[in-house]
C-alpha cells in the first residue's frame, strides 16, 4: 500500500488545491468544542484536537433533511404530491476525520444499505464523500476504541490515514478515492522507509495510550431474554434523565424520525434524527407505549448497541468506543461499565455486584 | 475532621438500619473525572457508595418527581432543597414521604471551565475545602474554587438547605451583596434588534436534546409540549424558529419555580446558557411579588396565587 509524506507546506498548497474540486469539511474551534463544518475558502481545518465535541455524522446524516416537497394549492394539478428533494452533493472530502468515526458510518451502512433497500439520501451523500482521517497520536482516557471493533489507526472507512508526524504527515493510501484526492492535492512525494516506519511507530504508540477496555466476548452467546431480564436495568437506568445527548453525540446512532411540516399552502417532508430515549420514539397512534418507562428506554439503548446488533450482524458491537456518551452524559452513566455488566452476567449467570 | 461523605454514609446506613426510611438518593463516584452519578442504596451496606464533593452538581430533587416509596431519604444542597418544597407545593411528592438529608454547600464546581484552564486532558481532580486541583499529562494546575464554581453557584445565596431533617455539616454563612442579575440586566439593556441577534447566537448550537429540560426538576409533564402530536405546536427539526419556541417556552414554564440550581446549563451538552432565560424570569418575580421560589412551605407561589395587592401595571 502506497504512503505519501506532505510536509506542512505541501499539506496547505494541496489543500487549496483541492478545494478546486472538492467540498472540503474539517474541524474548526468554535467558542469551546471543536465541530465539523464545511471549511471556508482558504480557511485550514484545526487538527489540534483531541475529538470533536458531536460526531461528524451530520455529515452525511443531517440532523434536520428535507426529504420531499409538496403544495397543497387545489388549483394547481400536482397538488398533495410528495416530490423529490434532491440534495445535489458534488465531490467533498472530510479532512481531520477520527478513524473512529469513519469506522461509525460502516456501521450505519448496514442499516442504510441492505440488499432489499437503499436510502437514496443517505448513500448520496456516503459516496460523494471522500474521508482523510488522522490517526489519533493522543487518544481520551475514555476512549475505548480497541476493544470496540476499532483503533487510533483503525482503516475501516477512510479512503486515506495520516499521521502526524510533526514536521510532516505520513499518509496512507487506503483507496481509489484516496489516491484521487491526493493527486488532486498534488500530493505525490513517496515517503521514504524512516517515515513509513514512523508511522506505524505512532500507530504502536496510541493503541498503547489507549486505558480504557469493554469486555465484549459473551454479549453473543448470552440468551437474549437473559439479557433483557437481567436485573441491573434499574440501578442502571436510575440515574438517566431520558434526554438524547448520547444518542445524538453517537456517531452510530441511526435512528430518524419523518415529519410534515406545512407553511401556507406549501410543505416539506422531514427526515430528523430521533433517539430511543424519548417517550415519543415509540409512542402508537392508539395511546399505548410499549416503552413507557425509561427503565425501558435505557434497556433499549443499550441492548440495541450491544446485544440485537451483535446477533442481527455478526460484526461486532454498534459503537466505536469514540467516548462521547461517556464524556458526554450530565449524570455520568457510562457504556463501558454496562457493556461490561452485560458480558458478565452470562459467566455468573446471576446479577452482578455494583462496581 | 468528619468528611460530608463519611458523615451521608454513616446518616444514610443508620436511616436504613432503622428503617427510617426504604431507599436513600445521594451521589456515588463518577466514572471521569468531575463527573459523579446520582445513585440510590436500599441497604446499610451499600451506603459506602456514597460520595459528596464539588462535582454532585445534578439536582436530585428530580428523582423523586411522583415516588412510591412511603419513606425516602434524599441528600440535598440548597437549591436540590428548594425544589423539594416546589415539589410539595405542586404534589409531586409529599414531605412525610422525605428524610431530607441537608448538605451546606460550597458551590459545585464548573467542569467546563476548569477544562478551559488546563493545557490538556484532565486525567485526576482532587479537592480541598477551597482549592481544586486537577492534573493531566505533565501538568497540574490548582484552583480556589471560588474561580471555578458554577456561575449560578458563585451568585447563590441559599447555600444552606432550607428544609432538612438531618444536616451533614455545619450551616455555611450565605454569601451576601451578590449582584444577581447583572447578567440579565445587560441583555435588557440591549434593543429588542440586538437582543433578538443575541438570542439567535446562543441557541444556535443547539440539538435538540432536551438535557436542559429534563435535568430539570421542575420539568415533569406526563407529556411535554414539544412532544404533543395532537395537534403539533412545534416543530421538531432544527428551524431556529422552532429551537427558539422549545427555550422561550420551556423558560416560561418555570416562571416563579426556577431556582437557579444550574442544572439546565450544567447538562447542556454544546454549553449553552439557558439559564439567562429563566434569570429573567427569577429577576421579575423577585421584583414584581418579591418573591423567591422555593424557600418555604407555607406561602402559595406567587404564580399560582391571587393577591390584592398584586402588580397590575400591565393591564392598560
Amino acid at each position: 500500500m502506497r504512503m505519501l509524506l506532505i510536509d506542512r507546506r505541501a499539506w496547505q498548497e494541496g489543500l487549496k488545491r483541492a478545494a478546486g474540486q472538492y467540498g472540503l469539511i474539517g474541524p474548526v474551534k468554535e467558542k469551546e468544542f471543536h465541530s465539523f463544518r464545511p471549511l471556508k475558502p482558504g480557511e485550514m481545518p484545526d487538527l489540534a484536537f483531541q475529538n470533536s465535541r458531536l460526531s461528524p455524522k451530520h455529515v452525511v446524516y443531517p440532523q434536520t433533511e428535507p426529504m420531499f416537497a409538496y403544495t397543497l394549492d387545489e388549483a394547481r394539478e400536482d397538488r398533495h404530491l410528495l416530490k423529490e428533494v434532491r440534495r445535489e452533493i458534488p465531490p467533498r472530502a472530510v479532512v481531520g476525520i477520527r478513524p473512529c468515526d469513519a469506522k461509525a458510518f460502516v456501521l450505519v451502512r448496514l442499516n442504510f444499505d441492505t440488499p432489499d433497500v437503499q436510502d437514496p439520501y443517505w448513500l448520496r451523500a456516503y459516496e460523494a464523500t471522500t474521508f482523510i482521517g488522522l490517526g489519533c497520536n493522543a487518544p481520551c482516557s475514555s476512549c475505548f476504541c480497541t476493544t470496540a471493533g476499532c483503533g487510533p489507526f483503525h482503516e475501516e472507512g477512510l479512503d486515506l490515514l495520516l499521521a502526524d508526524l510533526g514536521e510532516a504527515f505520513a499518509a496512507k493510501v487506503l483507496t481509489p478515492k484516496g489516491e484521487a484526492f491526493a493527486r488532486t492535492a498534488g500530493w505525490t512525494a513517496e515517503a521514504p522507509a524512516g517515515a513509513q516506519s514512523a508511522f506505524q511507530e505512532r500507530a504502536r504508540a496510541a493503541e498503547g495510550r489507549i486505558t480504557s477496555f469493554v469486555q465484549t466476548d459473551h454479549l453473543k452467546s448470552i440468551p437474549v431474554n437473559d439479557l433483557y431480564n437481567a436485573p441491573f436495568w434499574e440501578e442502571v437506568s436510575f440515574s438517566c434523565i431520558n434526554c438524547g445527548t448520547c444518542t445524538y453525540s453517537c456517531p452510530t446512532c441511526w435512528c430518524f424520525d419523518i415529519q410534515d411540516e406545512t407553511r401556507g399552502k406549501s410543505g416539506v417532508r422531514l427526515r430528523l434524527w430521533d433517539s430511543c430515549m424519548y417517550p415519543l420514539f415509540t409512542l402508537h397512534g392508539s395511546g399505548h407505549n410499549p416503552r413507557g418507562t425509561k427503565l425501558h428506554r435505557v434497556r433499549q439503548r443499550f441492548m440495541h448497541k450491544l446485544k440485537y446488533f451483535v446477533e442481527k450482524y455478526d460484526r461486532g458491537i454498534q459503537c466505536v468506543g469514540c467516548g462521547r456518551c461517556v464524556r458526554l452524559c450530565p449524570v455520568n452513566i457510562d457504556i463501558r461499565r454496562v457493556c461490561n455488566m452485560m458480558n458478565g452476567f452470562a459467566v455468573s449467570g446471576e446479577a452482578c455486584a455494583i462496581p | 475532621m468528619t468528611s460530608t461523605t463519611e458523615i451521608l454514609r454513616e446518616t444514610a446506613a443508620r436511616l436504613l438500619a432503622s428503617g427510617a426510611v426504604e431507599m436513600v438518593i445521594g451521589f456515588r463516584q463518577g466514572t471521569i473525572p468531575m463527573m459523579n452519578e446520582p445513585c440510590f442504596v436500599r441497604k446499610p451496606a451499600e451506603a459506602g457508595l456514597l460520595v459528596w464533593d464539588s462535582h454532585c452538581g445534578i439536582n436530585l430533587a428530580n428523582y423523586v418527581t411522583d415516588r412510591k416509596e412511603k419513606k425516602i431519604g434524599i441528600v440535598a444542597k440548597g437549591c436540590d432543597s428548594r425544589n423539594l418544597v416546589t415539589h410539595i407545593l405542586e404534589n409531586k411528592i409529599r414531605r412525610e414521604q422525605l428524610v431530607v438529608i441537608g448538605v451546606p454547600c460550597r458551590g459545585m464546581a464548573d467542569k467546563r471551565k476548569i477544562a478551559m484552564k488546563c493545557p490538556g486532558e484532565i486525567l485526576r481532580v482532587h479537592e480541598t475545602e477551597t482549592a481544586i486541583t486537577a492534573e493531566g499529562e505533565g501538568f497540574t494546575r490548582t484552583f480556589e474554587k471560588a474561580d471555578v464554581l458554577q456561575h449560578n453557584c458563585s451568585l447563590c445565596t441559599h447555600r444552606n438547605p432550607v428544609i432538612h431533617d438531618e444536616l451533614a455539616g455545619e450551616p455555611v454563612e450565605e454569601q451576601q451583596g451578590v449582584d444577581r442579575y447583572a447578567d440579565v440586566r445587560a441583555v435588557e439593556a440591549m434593543s429588542p434588534e440586538q437582543r433578538w441577534k443575541y438570542f439567535e447566537d446562543l441557541l444556535a448550537p443547539c440539538i435538540r436534546c432536551y438535557a436542559c429540560r429534563n435535568a430539570c426538576p421542575l420539568c415533569y409533564c406526563p407529556t411535554c409540549f414539544v412532544d404533543e402530536s395532537r395537534p403539533q405546536w412545534v416543530g421538531k427539526g432544527q428551524d431556529p424558529v422552532d429551537v427558539r419556541t422549545f427555550h422561550f417556552l420551556r423558560a416560561y414554564h418555570c416562571a416563579g419555580r426556577c431556582t437557579d440550581c444550574g442544572a439546565c446549563e450544567r447538562a447542556c451538552p454544546v454549553g449553552i446558557n439557558m439559564r439567562l432565560f429563566t434569570k429573567k424570569l427569577e429577576k421579575d418575580c423577585l421584583e414584581l411579588f418579591g418573591w423567591e421560589a422555593g424557600l418555604s412551605l407555607e406561602v402559595r407561589p406567587a404564580l399560582d396565587h391571587y393577591r390584592p395587592n398584586d402588580p397590575n401595571d400591565f393591564i392598560r
